[in-house]
Parts: structure tokens; C-alpha cells; sequence
């Protein structure tokens, strides 16, 4: 079967990129000396002896090709070490973080795709009506503003008026949806349109635009030559030809989106993996690190596959080999 | 048939204002120049800039160096930040009672050098290599195939974010970072542009002239790049500026006490309830200066297109035919047969 | 009669195959597409050979073979005494400025962000002949030359209708005043009006520089008007060649009797008494072209020998003898040579003079 065998290719290569990212992540942070790491982590008042203590506990002081047999055989059992700090596990700090990034990142996705794509769609067909220029606008002022203004804003904007007027439904922080699914909601809701503003103006520019130049198209006219419906016109012919360069752009945007989280989580306190990575970075907090890019690196390359399958099963030229 | 067209123009139209060509430049600049939002566009990238360079002089005019804080007239007596019209202090105070005006006109230094040098140095990087990699081909073309791949799909802030840490927070190590990052999308459009270019007979014309790869890339390919470049150069402005921001944001960047708009709007985040203004007005220069750089960067792209140049007409039309209206003319005197509104050729019926 | 020192062009046993690849990650050839397949002409000095054949013949990518700007697969090709075919890319240089092309498509050919003058400019500037004032002196002068208003110097292609850029095209490829200029299908782009225009150009530049032209069309009418020799090109050999008025008035091949058949002709009455040569089908694929005569599945003449035995380019003494003396048997130099003297065909059952082909063809499709 050709689909076993590409998906086997596909993995096969999958794997090869997130062995080079983790290599990249681990030697890149092996730039900085490990001195500054065990003084920081000895605390301020440590002696020469407790760094030297620090360092060698850490095996830091191995050489580092040793370090790095080490941490790939690891890698290997699916062991990504321990903090530096608490000496938890990270996996068990990334399974702790994970379910608020993941809540984040499927029902920000899930926005961001269905409002970008119907005000696209919409736009498209009423092209210069006073509902495309006015999302035109909107597009261009999302793509304007940073992540974390937009956060900013709705804060200041709807979570502390809300507040003020006892309305405390709409919250910041993280409930799962296990303690309530009305809390989950409200704590979610802001979080999900902050994430999917941005990606939702791309994409509502990207399949308005596309679409505009399929309806040109010779054989739409031809469809509505042949007396077809407009709805049927528009969703059987020309919408399922303008979403392939839709959906190839997904794939570029999986590594944005992740950035996008780290933000949401940090402007909303929603304590996830992103967060948990940024606070890892500004303690040098080494294996924690190195797990969440190992992370981002298989979602990258897992999505960036369904995003291709997607794209063979949209476009019949695209053929899976 | 068209040729006899062409003769025709030429005869009628006066031969000594058109010896001189007239420039696909010259050409956008006429149709971005009919352009009104473009133009607003421009202006307001125009005094942006000027703001910036004349930070030291609008500091010097308020009397409020930058760094300079005020605890007696820019603090409440609750010690928060005072409001717009305040005490000398136009648009209010930050946290520690600085004048917040002449923070954000500094904080504009920061931003557009950072959008602009990065872009340039990211768009004669990405033309060099897509450059290279489209026209040879081969092995050159897939290793930068998969490289771009790479960075494009990569989460960037997060890399970012390392990267910032190991080398230490800085401007420049930030300018490095935004340039990394961008030249991959510049390469792969350069890459995409020269492949086609390349089977163009005037390609083969070159070589049969015997000219060698590199005049024929720098002489007969890269004219042919410059417009789309600059149409995406312009949009990734905006983008770098969003991306210091953030970076500053993350406290990853330009450090306090020198004054950005990400770090501005972090500080911001502690006084949402007590100083909206601390955040609303780096938060609207920022976004005011992305969209003009966004608003502009479509423009010239419109400008350049071919395709405009009827959507012009129309405009142009219109105009003409509104005005015949409001002089009591011939009322309703639509497109006739021969003018089909050309905003819809190939667009919706 | 063509002596060696009379042969500009010498073109040898020249194979021409593109691989077909196949495959995602490993690529691999799976075939090949035979463009050009053992041809050999030569080129008078002074003189056109008119090479003719239908989109995909091999026609164009023999011109470009000629020119140096693709390597050939076997076979030679030798410029003026010198072989080329194995020269690099430095070694070639000098050879580029005697060699040079016209191409088919007038708007692609100029490149549209460059004007004019540096775009005729260009040879001077790859090859450092001439800088500055002189260079555009220069550049004036081969305006003037081919018909445009030097004050035009500074336009941009897109000002320029049709014709006039195919005069600029032309004025590029006179700039190093070569030796051979290979047209590639210089008119088939233009008005028919205008198409005149640039063939007399071309004829009259030919007069005053004395050179040499590889013409290429797929229209006859064009190739007499301006040719010399002709020859006649099918799925990547030469089926038929010959002195223009040989080969257009006794045409022996049956691929040619069927082109002629098919231009329109001037004389309304002449066009309605002739015999038209409707062929079936489609050209065959290149990349597996039919064995034995390539032509066989679509000759209304086919007889099973044609499919088993390829026929060689011969020079039919009967058939010259007919032809009362007219050509002379030719000279040692340009024996059986496409582009000499010699009307030669490559045909089993060559067509004669009166035989009505329409019906041979009627006939095999009752048959």
C-alpha cells in the first residue's frame, strides 16, 4: 500500500528532525558555560567547593559528547532527565503543564479556522460590500497587532469592566474542564480569541483572496453555465479549489501558533507548558528546556503531516508517494 | 489585432514626452500616488520617523529626558502613574513617573531601526540565497528547500526565547534573531519568482550572448525581483517591529531602563486598573505604526499589479460620472456596452 | 556546388536525448525523449538552410545545439573548421559572438525590466567591446540599422509593438556582426502584415553583412520566401531536404506533399483544384518513436517494409533524371549532406511527380 509506505517515510524523516532539533537545543545551551548555571542554582552565597558540588552532582562536568550519549540514550526511553531545581521528572512537569496548552491550542485552532474561513468565504462572495470592507479592515488590524496587546486590550477592556460589575464568569488562570465546564469556558474564552485573532486575519485574507481568483475561473463559469445552484457552485467547486493553498499555509503556521502560546500563556497566567518553558529558560533550567523544544518539534512535525494528508485529500493532483 | 493598436497610440500621442520610458517604478509611484489610504499610509510612516529622530528635541521641549523620573509631579499620592494633561506630562506618566510621551516617541527609535535593518538585512540575504538556489538548482536547491522548511514551520518565539537567554538579552543579539527568522519566507519567494524567471527566453538570449550565471542572475533576473521584494520587505516591517515587541515583552529584549514599546506594555500589564493610558497609548502607537507599514505594503502591491490599472480606470470613471450627476447632467449614465465596469472582469458577476 | 571552404556549419551524427525522470525521493530515468536522432546537415556560407517540421519535431532543440547552449548527447557539430561540441563554457566564449540568436517569442524574449538600449547594449557589455558614449553610439547605430527611432533608447520593451521587438531582438543579434544567426520561428509570432516586414529585414541584413541563417518555422510559405536550402524534419530526423525549388515543387516524401498540401494558398483557384493530404492522428510520442520509418503510422502511402526497415536519406537518381539535369550530381563535399545541392529523401516508396497522394490516402482507409 502506498499510504503505509509514505506514512512509514514520513515518520522515518520525522524522527530525523526531532533528533536534530533536540542535538540543536542541547549543544546551543551547552554554548553558555555551566559555571553560571551552578552558581545561580548554589545560590548566591555558595562556595567554591558547593559549585564544584553542584556541577559534578549535575554530571555537568563529564565531557560533553559523554553528556550527550547520555542524553540521547535517555531520549531513547522516552526519559527527558530531571530539573535542575525540584529534581522532578520533566516528564512529569510537561504532563502536569500540558492539559492548559492543549485546551488552548484545539479550541484556539478550531476559532481561528472557522471564523478566518467563513468571513473569508463571506467576504468573497460579497466582495465590496460593506461587510468585506469592514472585515478588511479588521484583517488588516489584526495582522497589525502583537499577540500580547490583543491579550492586553481584552483585559483591560472586557475582564475588568466585567469584574467590576461582579460578572466574574470570564476569569484569568486555568480550570480544567474536569472542575466544570462552564468555569473551563470562561476561563478559556478570552485566551482562545487572543490566539486565534491573528492566525483568523490571516487566514481570512489568505482564502478571500484565493477564492476571488477560483470564482474567475473559467470552469466556474462553465458550473454556472450549466444551471447549478450558487451555494452548490460556490461550496462544491470553488471552495474546495481555493482551501488547498489554505491548507499548505497551515503547515507553515504550526510553528507560529506555538509562539502564540507562549504569550496567551503568560498575558492570561494559564500556566502551561509554554509558560513553565519561558520560566525553565530564565532559570537555565537545562532539561527542561531541551523537553519542551523536543515537544514543539514532534507537534510540529505530527500536524505538519496531517496537514499533508489534508492537502492530498483535497487536491486530487496531489498524489501520496 | 493589437499591434495596429500599439501604432496607433504611438502616432497619437505626442513623441517627444515619451521618448524617455517610462519605469515600472515610475508607473507604481503614478498609480500608488491615486492611492489615498497608500498615501495616508505613507504619511504617517513619514512623521513616525521624523518623531523618532526628533525624540532628543521633544524630550528637550517638555523638559523630560527619558529616563528621567518624576516622583513628586508624575506620581498621584498613591504613588501611581499620573494621567494625560497632567502636570506638563502630555500623555501622563508610567510607573515610575517618566514622561510617557517622550518614552514612546524613544521607544519608536527602537522599533523602526529594528523593523528596517532587520528587513534589509533579511531581504538581501533571502534574495542571495533563493537567488542561488533557484537558479542552480541541484543540491544547492534542496538543502535550502528543506532549510527554510525548517525555520518557517520552527516555533520561532520559543527558539527565540533560548536564544536571547544563552546569549544574553540585546538589541542586537534581538536584530539577529528577527533576521534569522525572516530571510527563510524572502529566500523561498526569491526561489519560487527565479524559477520561473529562468525559463523566460531572454534568460536563453543572455546565455546566448554568453553571458555567465552570475550577470545573468544579478543583471536579467534580479530587476525582474525587486518588485515582489519590496512588496514583502514592506509587509515584514511591521512584522519585525510585532516581533521586538514581543521579545520585549518576554523581557527578552530591549532592557529597562531603555525604553521600547514591549517593555513599555509588560510594565503596563502591572497597572491596568490605576493607568489605562500606560497601556492604550504605546499599545496605539505600535499598532499605528504596523498598519500604516501594512496599509502601504498593499497598496504598492495593488500599484504594481497590472490588473489595477482598469480597477484604476473604474475609480476614475465613476468619479467622472459622479460629478456629471451633481452638475444636474445626464443622470444615471452608467458603463456602456463598451466600458464594462472593470472592477468585476474576472472577478464576480 | 559547395566546397569545404563554403561550409560554415557542419552538423554530425547529432543525438539529442532529455531524460524522462520519475519518482519523489530517488529520482530515476525512466526514458528518454528523443529530440534530435542521428542528423547531419550543413550550413553555406552566406547562404539559409530552412529547417521546417511541426511543433516537436526536434527543430528548435537542434537549433540550440547548433548554438552551443545545450550539450548534445553524441555526435558533432564543427563552427567554421572548429569542433564545438566539446568546448567549456570559457571556451565557447569567443565562439558566442559569432553565433547568434533570434527567438521565437517577442515579448519574452526582451527582458521587461530593462530598456532597450541595454538590452541591445548587452553583447557589447558581456564581451567588453565597447563602454560608455560609444557603446551607446554604437547601440544607435544597429537601431537606425534595423528600423527603430534611436531616440527609443531609453524605453522599455512594453512600448514596443510586436514587430518593433523583434526588430530589437534582431538588432541584439547583429551587435557582434556574427557569422550564423539562428532564427528560431522569428515571424510565427506576428501579424501577418508584420511578419513581411521582418523577413525582408532579415533578407536585406543578410545581403550587407553576408551572413549565414539557420531559419526555423513551422510555416512553409515563410521558409520558401526566405531559405535556400530546406529541409524537413519529423519526430527528430530529416525526412526530406534540398534546394528550396526542388524540394517545393517536386516534393518526393510523402510528410511533405501532406504539409504542402495543407498551407493555404494564395491563388483561389489554385487552391481549389489541388489535392489535399488530410493526415490521421497524432504525432507519436518522442520519447518511444514507431520503428522504421517514423512516419509509417501516418503515411497514406505505409507499406509493411516501412515498419520494419528504417529508410536512409538517398539522393533518387531516377527521379533527378527526370528533373532533367537541373541539379547536377554534387560535389564530393556536400555528398548526401543535408543543406548541399542534393534533393534527398528519406522514404521507401518516395511519392512521384503527378501522383496523386488524396487518393492513395482515400484508398488505405477503405482498404
Amino acid at each position: 500500500m502506498a499510504i503505509v509506505g509514505y506514512l512509514v517515510r514520513r515518520i522515518l524523516t520525522g524522527i530525523v528532525v526531532v533528533w536534530l532539533v533536540a542535538t540543536a537545543a542541547f549543544f546551543l545551551f551547552f554554548a553558555r558555560p555551566v559555571i553560571t548555571v551552578a552558581r545561580e542554582l548554589a545560590g548566591r552565597a555558595a562556595t567554591p567547593q558547593v559549585i564544584t558540588e553542584v556541577i559534578s552532582n549535575l554530571g555537568l562536568n563529564q565531557p560533553i559528547m559523554t553528556q550527550y550519549w547520555h542524553f540521547l540514550d535517555g531520549l531513547l526511553h522516552g526519559d527527558l532527565g530531571y530539573s535542575y531545581y525540584t529534581q522532578e521528572s520533566v516528564n512529569t512537569i510537561l504532563k502536569q503543564d500540558l492539559p492548559p496548552t492543549i485546551s488552548l491550542v484545539i479550541g484556539g485552532t478550531i476559532l481561528w479556522l472557522v471564523a478566518g474561513l467563513s468571513v473569508g468565504i463571506i467576504s468573497a462572495t460579497k466582495a465590496r460590500s460593506l461587510f468585506d470592507r469592514v472585515s478588511s479592515v479588521a484583517v488588516l488590524v489584526g495582522l497589525s497587532m502583537p499577540v500580547f496587546v490583543i491579550g492586553e486590550l481584552l483585559i483591560l477592556v472586557v475582564f475588568l469592566p466585567l469584574n467590576e460589575h461582579g460578572i466574574t464568569w470570564i476569569d484569568t488562570g486555568y480550570s480544567g474542564p474536569t472542575s466544570g465546564l462552564s468555569s473551563f469556558f470562561g476561563h478559556m474564552l478570552l485566551p482562545w480569541i487572543t490566539l486565534a485573532a491573528v492566525q483568523a486575519a490571516v487566514y481570512t485574507r489568505l482564502s478571500r483572496g484565493q477564492l476571488l481568483d477560483t470564482l474567475g475561473e473559467d470552469y466556474i463559469r462553465t458550473a454556472r453555465a450549466k444551471g447549478l445552484s450558487e451555494r452548490r457552485v460556490l461550496f462544491r467547486h470553488a471552495v474546495r479549489a481555493a482551501l488547498t493553498p489554505v491548507v499548505s499555509q497551515l503547515g507553515v503556521d504550526v510553528g507560529q501558533l506555538l509562539g502564540g502560546v507562549v504569550v496567551v500563556e503568560i498575558v492570561f497566567g494559564l500556566g502551561g507548558v509554554g509558560q513553565a518553558s519561558v520560566e525553565a529558560v530564565e532559570q537555565d533550567n537545562l532539561p527542561v528546556i531541551i523537553g519542551f523544544v523536543i515537544i514543539a518539534a514532534v507537534f510540529v512535525v505530527l500536524a505538519n503531516l496531517v496537514v499533508d494528508m489534508l492537502y492530498a485529500a483535497l487536491d486530487p493532483r496531489v498524489r501520496i508517494t | 489585432m493589437s499591434t495596429t493598436f500599439h501604432e496607433i497610440d504611438l502616432e497619437v500621442e505626442p513623441a517627444i514626452s515619451r521618448i524617455e520610458g517610462r519605469s515600472q517604478w515610475q508607473l507604481t509611484w503614478r498609480r500608488l500616488r491615486t492611492d489615498r489610504v497608500s498615501m495616508i499610509a505613507l504619511g504617517v510612516i513619514v512623521v513616525m520617523i521624523l518623531l523618532a529622530i526628533l525624540a532628543p528635541a521633544v524630550a528637550a521641549l517638555t523638559g523630560h529626558p527619558p529616563n528621567m523620573a518624576y516622583p513628586i509631579t508624575g506620581e498621584n499620592a498613591a504613588g501611581n502613574p499620573v494621567g494625560p494633561f497632567t502636570n506638563g506630562f502630555i500623555l501622563g506618566t508610567d510607573s515610575t513617573g517618566r514622561d510617557l510621551l517622550v518614552r514612546i516617541l524613544y521607544g519608536a527609535r527602537i522599533s523602526l531601526f529594528v523593523g528596517v535593518v532587520t528587513t534589509f538585512i533579511a531581504s538581501v540575504l533571502g534574495v542571495a540565497i533563493g537567488l542561488m538556489a533557484g537558479y542552480f538548482g541541484g543540491i544547492i536547491d534542496t538543502v535550502l528547500a528543506r532549510f527554510t522548511d525548517a525555520v518557517l514551520a520552527f516555533p520561532y518565539v520559543v527558539l527565540a526565547i533560548a536564544l536571547a537567554v544563552v546569549f544574553g538579552p540585546s538589541l542586537t543579539i534581538i536584530m539577529i534573531i528577527i533576521t534569522f527568522f525572516s530571510w527563510a519566507g524572502i529566500a523561498r519567494i526569491v526561489r519560487g519568482q527565479t524559477l520561473s524567471i529562468k525559463e523566460k527566453e531572454y534568460i536563453e538570449a543572455a546565455r546566448s550572448l554568453g553571458a555567465g550565471p552570475f550577470r545573468i542572475m544579478f543583471f536579467d533576473i534580479l530587476p525582474n525581483l525587486l518588485a515582489p521584494v519590496l512588496v514583502v520587505a514592506t509587509l515584514y516591517i511591521p512584522q519585525a517591529v510585532v516581533f521586538e515587541a514581543t521579545l520585549s515583552f518576554l523581557g527578552l529584549g530591549v532592557q529597562p531602563p531603555t525604553a521600547s514599546w514591549g517593555n513599555m506594555l509588560a510594565d503596563a500589564s502591572n497597572f491596568y486598573t490605576v493607568a489605562w493610558w500606560y497601556v492604550v497609548f504605546p499599545a496605539a502607537a505600535l499598532l499605528i505604526t504596523t498598519l500604516a507599514f501594512n496599509l502601504l505594503g498593499d497598496g504598492i502591491r495593488d500599484a504594481m499589479d497590472p490588473r489595477t490599472e482598469r480597477l484604476l480606470a473604474a475609480r476614475r470613471l465613476r468619479r467622472k460620472n459622479r460629478k456629471r450627476k451633481g452638475a444636474g447632467g445626464i443622470a444615471g449614465t452608467g458603463p456602456g456596452p463598451d466600458f464594462p465596469d472593470p472592477v468585476r472582469i474576472g472577478q464576480i458577476p | 556546388m559547395a566546397g569545404d571552404d563554403d561550409v560554415l556549419v557542419r552538423v554530425e551524427n547529432l543525438v539529442k536525448y532529455f531524460p524522462v525522470k520519475a519518482g519523489g525521493l530517488f529520482r530515476h530515468t525512466v526514458g528518454h525523449v528523443h529530440a534530435v536522432d542521428d542528423v547531419s546537415l550543413i550550413i553555406e556560407r552566406g547562404k539559409t538552410l530552412g529547417l521546417v517540421g511541426e511543433t516537436g519535431s526536434g527543430k528548435s532543440t537542434l537549433a540550440r545545439c547548433v548554438a552551443g547552449l545545450i550539450p548534445v548527447t553524441s555526435g558533432r557539430v564543427t563552427f567554421d573548421g572548429r569542433e564545438i561540441t566539446k568546448l567549456s563554457r570559457g571556451a565557447m566564449r569567443p565562439l558566442r559572438r559569432e553565433v547568434q540568436m533570434i527567438f521565437q517569442d517577442p515579448y519574452s524574449s526582451l527582458n521587461p525590466r530593462r530598456r532597450v538600449g541595454s538590452i541591445i547594449g548587452d553583447p557589447f557589455a558581456i564581451h567588453k567591446t565597447a563602454t560608455g558614449s560609444e557603446r551607446k553610439r554604437r547601440v544607435q547605430e544597429l537601431m537606425e540599422r534595423v528600423g527603430l527611432n534611436p531616440e527609443h533608447y531609453n524605453r522599455f520593451p512594453s512600448e514596443f509593438s510586436g514587430g518593433q521587438r523583434q526588430r530589437i531582438g534582431v538588432a541584439r543579434a547583429l551587435a557582434l556582426r556574427p557569422k550564423l544567426i539562428i532564427c528560431d520561428e522569428p515571424v510565427s509570432a506576428l501579424d501577418v502584415s508584420i511578419q513581411a516586414q521582418v523577413l525582408n529585414l532579415l533578407s536585406d541584413l543578410q545581403k550587407d553583412y553576408g551572413l549565414s541563417y539557420l531559419f526555423i518555422a513551422h510555416d512553409l510559405e515563410v521558409v520558401r520566401h526566405v531559405s535556400d536550402k530546406v529541409a524537413v524534419m519529423y519526430l527528430g530526423r530529416v525526412g526530406e531536404s534540398g534546394p528550396k525549388d526542388a524540394l517545393y515543387n517536386r516534393p518526393r516524401h510523402p510528410y511533405t506533399v501532406a504539409l504542402l498540401s495543407a498551407a493555404p494558398a494564395a491563388d483561389p483557384d489554385a487552391a481549389a483544384a489541388r489535392q489535399r493530404v488530410i493526415l490521421t492522428g497524432d504525432v507519436p510520442s518522442p520519447i518511444d518513436p514507431p520503428p522504421g520509418c517514423r512516419f509509417h503510422p501516418r503515411c497514406p502511402k505505409a507499406q509493411p517494409l516501412c515498419a520494419r526497415e528504417e529508410p536512409q536519406l538517398v539522393l533518387s537518381a531516377a527521379d533527378e533524371a527526370a528533373a532533367d539535369g537541373e541539379v547536377a550530381a554534387p560535389g564530393p563535399a556536400t555528398a548526401g549532406t543535408v543543406g548541399g545541392d542534393a534533393h534527398l529523401t528519406a522514404c521507401h516508396f518516395p511519392v512521384a511527380v503527378g501522383e496523386n497522394l488524396a487518393s492513395a490516402a482515400a484508398s488505405r482507409e477503405f482498404a
